[in-house]
């Protein structure tokens, strides 16, 4: 199950080369800054332009050295920055439109309206709507073309923080539920820490290159890592609640001690995505017992890299999960760090990602 | 009040006026649409033709016209070979007359409205399986519903003010091609001029009103502006 992309994006006086392989499920983010071709390479796999290469979704071929397929005969949906909806209809219209054409039946209108909870919103029209009603107006009509691959293009940037907060874990309970892979534009790390399985990194002047979503956030060769506010992605299970304290218990290796993290109660088997900034883990030679800190788990050294003068960076293997830790270098000579190294990481903030 | 003969003129004039402006909505559509769309280089060449009756003479181009379509003229005597009527002083000559007489006033807020529209909204129904008919049928038409109502008009009451071309090509044959503005100087002529404000004044009315209705319409059809 794999999409298969290579491109030769014209880009001004200059062409990037684009080389891709992505699973052709789950949600794969394409970030990096702006002018880097996110876009554009996004329009090149709807066919919205066109450029020399290959566009593959499993079996079926939407672009190669003979063919190319027009954008209205690919299965897909598309939403846009702005300006998705037809002005001159109304909500209803919109979902219509592409029902229409599709072929969905009123059961499967009335079961996106029912997910996106459209129901009051159907009679308005367009300029009627706020940015986030727009875009979840966008969305189920999107779904309404009962799409084989679904794209974003920065579909939040129009929208307020509120919205954004809510609209993200529904947008990826939906795409899970309807096993729609979603390629999805952004230039928010939040936003992709939170939602995508693979991510695809965009840089200036260089090919992209793309990778599961943890590992590429906590490579110590690319930009991600260096960041001020360098982060890892955890993934885990909860496998209790402590009420009485009103905290989570999670595992994210079978090998490996529990991690406690506050919230509401969720039942055991839950799959969770956690995020750990890296600067607030800290490294001890042994256990500490007389700490506040909660959560402590032995880990091994794998790399470790200068950041600034100050600081080091070090890239911690917890179990098969990857912890990024940032200290300074002092602490860093002070423990004499090296790769191999047995250690333990007191992780002193955990935030949980719906 | 109207005598027989300004009546038929009135009519004449209001079939020539609604016969230009459903061809005029035909051939300047598509002349519109690839205005609009179109990145050929040498596109201003055709604006500028477009837009050239709105400041010739109509004497003049109502001359040249009457060359080519005259007996001497390459349009005329093709038209002879092919046995069909001649084109000067008959109805048909008018229209063809008009049609070019009023092509900027249909053409120009067309490709105004294709323009506004952009390509956005097209991009979309191509992303829900639109093809390019079904875009410009259920997309493109009902975005330019102010834009078509507004061309329409504008050259329908543009082509009910004609006087130079029709004079140059059809003459003063009643009921032929005798439209309201040469009943009006016809009455003048004869010093008529209880019957001139009569008509001038009925056409005066019309235009005014057909103008009320293309900016009155502009700002309620703007809805989605």
């Amino acid at each position: 199950m794999t999409l298969r992309i290579r491109q030769r994006l014209r880009r001004g006086d200059f062409t990037l080369p684009v080389d891709l392989e992505l699973p052709s499920d789950g949600i794969t983010a394409f970030m990096g800054e702006s002018g880097t071709g996110k876009t554009s390479l996004l329009r090149a796999i709807a066919g919205l332009d066109r450029h020399e290469g290959e566009v593959r979704i499993d079996e079926l071929c939407w672009q190669d050295a003979q063919r190319f397929v027009p954008v209205h005969q690919r299965e897909l949906g598309y939403v846009f920055q702005e300006d998705n909806l037809f002005p001159h209809l109304d909500v209803r219209g919109n979902l219509d439109f592409a029902a229409r054409r599709s072929g969905a039946t009123q059961d499967e209108i009335a079961d996106v309206i029912k997910r996106l909870a459209l129901q009051s919103l159907l009679k308005a029209k367009a300029t009627q709507l706020s940015g986030g009603e727009r875009q979840r107006v966008a969305l189920a009509r999107a779904l309404l073309t009962k799409p084989k691959l679904l794209l974003m293009d920065e579909p939040l940037s129009a929208v307020d923080a509120a919205f954004k907060a809510s609209f993200l874990p529904q947008l990826k309970r939906l795409v899970q539920e309807l096993r729609i892979p979603l390629l999805y534009v952004s230039h928010y790390a939040d936003e992709v820490a939170q939602l995508a399985d693979t991510l695809v990194l965009f840089r200036r002047g260089a090919a992209p290159i793309s990778g599961p979503v943890s590992a590429m956030f906590t490579d110590l060769s690319l930009p991600l890592a260096q960041r001020s506010d360098a982060e890892s992605i955890l993934e885990a299970v909860v496998t209790g609640y402590e009420a009485n304290y009103g905290l989570l218990r999670l595992q994210t290796d079978a090998r490996l001690g529990v991690l406690r993290v506050g919230g509401d109660e969720l039942p055991p088997g839950t799959p969770v995505r956690l995020r750990v900034m890296a600067q607030d883990v800290s490294l001890t030679l042994s256990r500490q017992q007389d700490t506040s800190i909660l959560n402590i788990c032995p880990v091994t050294v794998s790399a470790i890299e200068q950041s600034s003068d100050s600081q080091m960076t070090v890239l911690l293997a917890l179990g098969s999960a990857r912890l990024l830790a940032r200290i300074t270098r002092k602490s860093a000579d002070h423990l004499r760090l090296f790769v191999g190294q047995s250690l333990f990481a007191q992780i002193k903030s955990v935030a949980l990602l719906h | 009040m109207l005598a027989p003969e300004d009546l038929t003129a009135l009519f004449l004039t209001l079939r020539l006026a609604l016969l230009t402006t459903v061809i005029l909505l035909v051939v300047g559509t598509p002349l519109a649409w690839w205005l609009a769309r179109s990145q050929w280089r040498g596109k201003f060449l055709i604006e500028a033709l477009v837009a050239l009756p709105l400041v010739l003479p109509p004497t003049v181009l109502g001359f040249y016209l009457l060359l080519a379509l005259g007996p001497r003229g390459w349009f005329g005597q093709l038209n002879a070979a092919l046995g069909f009527e001649p084109w000067v002083f008959s109805f048909k000559g008018l229209v063809a007359g008009s049609v070019i007489y009023s092509l900027p006033f249909v053409v120009q807020p067309l490709q105004d409205t294709f323009q506004n529209i952009g390509q956005r909204p097209l991009e979309v129904a191509a992303t829900l399986r639109a093809g390019p008919w079904d875009r410009f049928v259920h997309v493109v038409l009902p975005m330019a519903r102010a834009g078509f109502i507004t061309a329409a008009m504008l050259g329908f009451a543009h082509t009910l003010g004609e006087f130079g071309v029709v004079l140059m090509l059809g003459g003063n044959i009643p009921g032929l091609t005798q439209v309201l503005s040469i009943r009006i100087y016809g009455h003048v002529e004869t010093l008529q001029y209880a019957q001139a404000h009569v008509l001038s004044a009925g056409l005066l009315l019309l235009s005014f009103v057909i103008l009320l209705s293309v900016y009155g319409l502009r700002g309620r059809l703007r809805l989605w502006r």
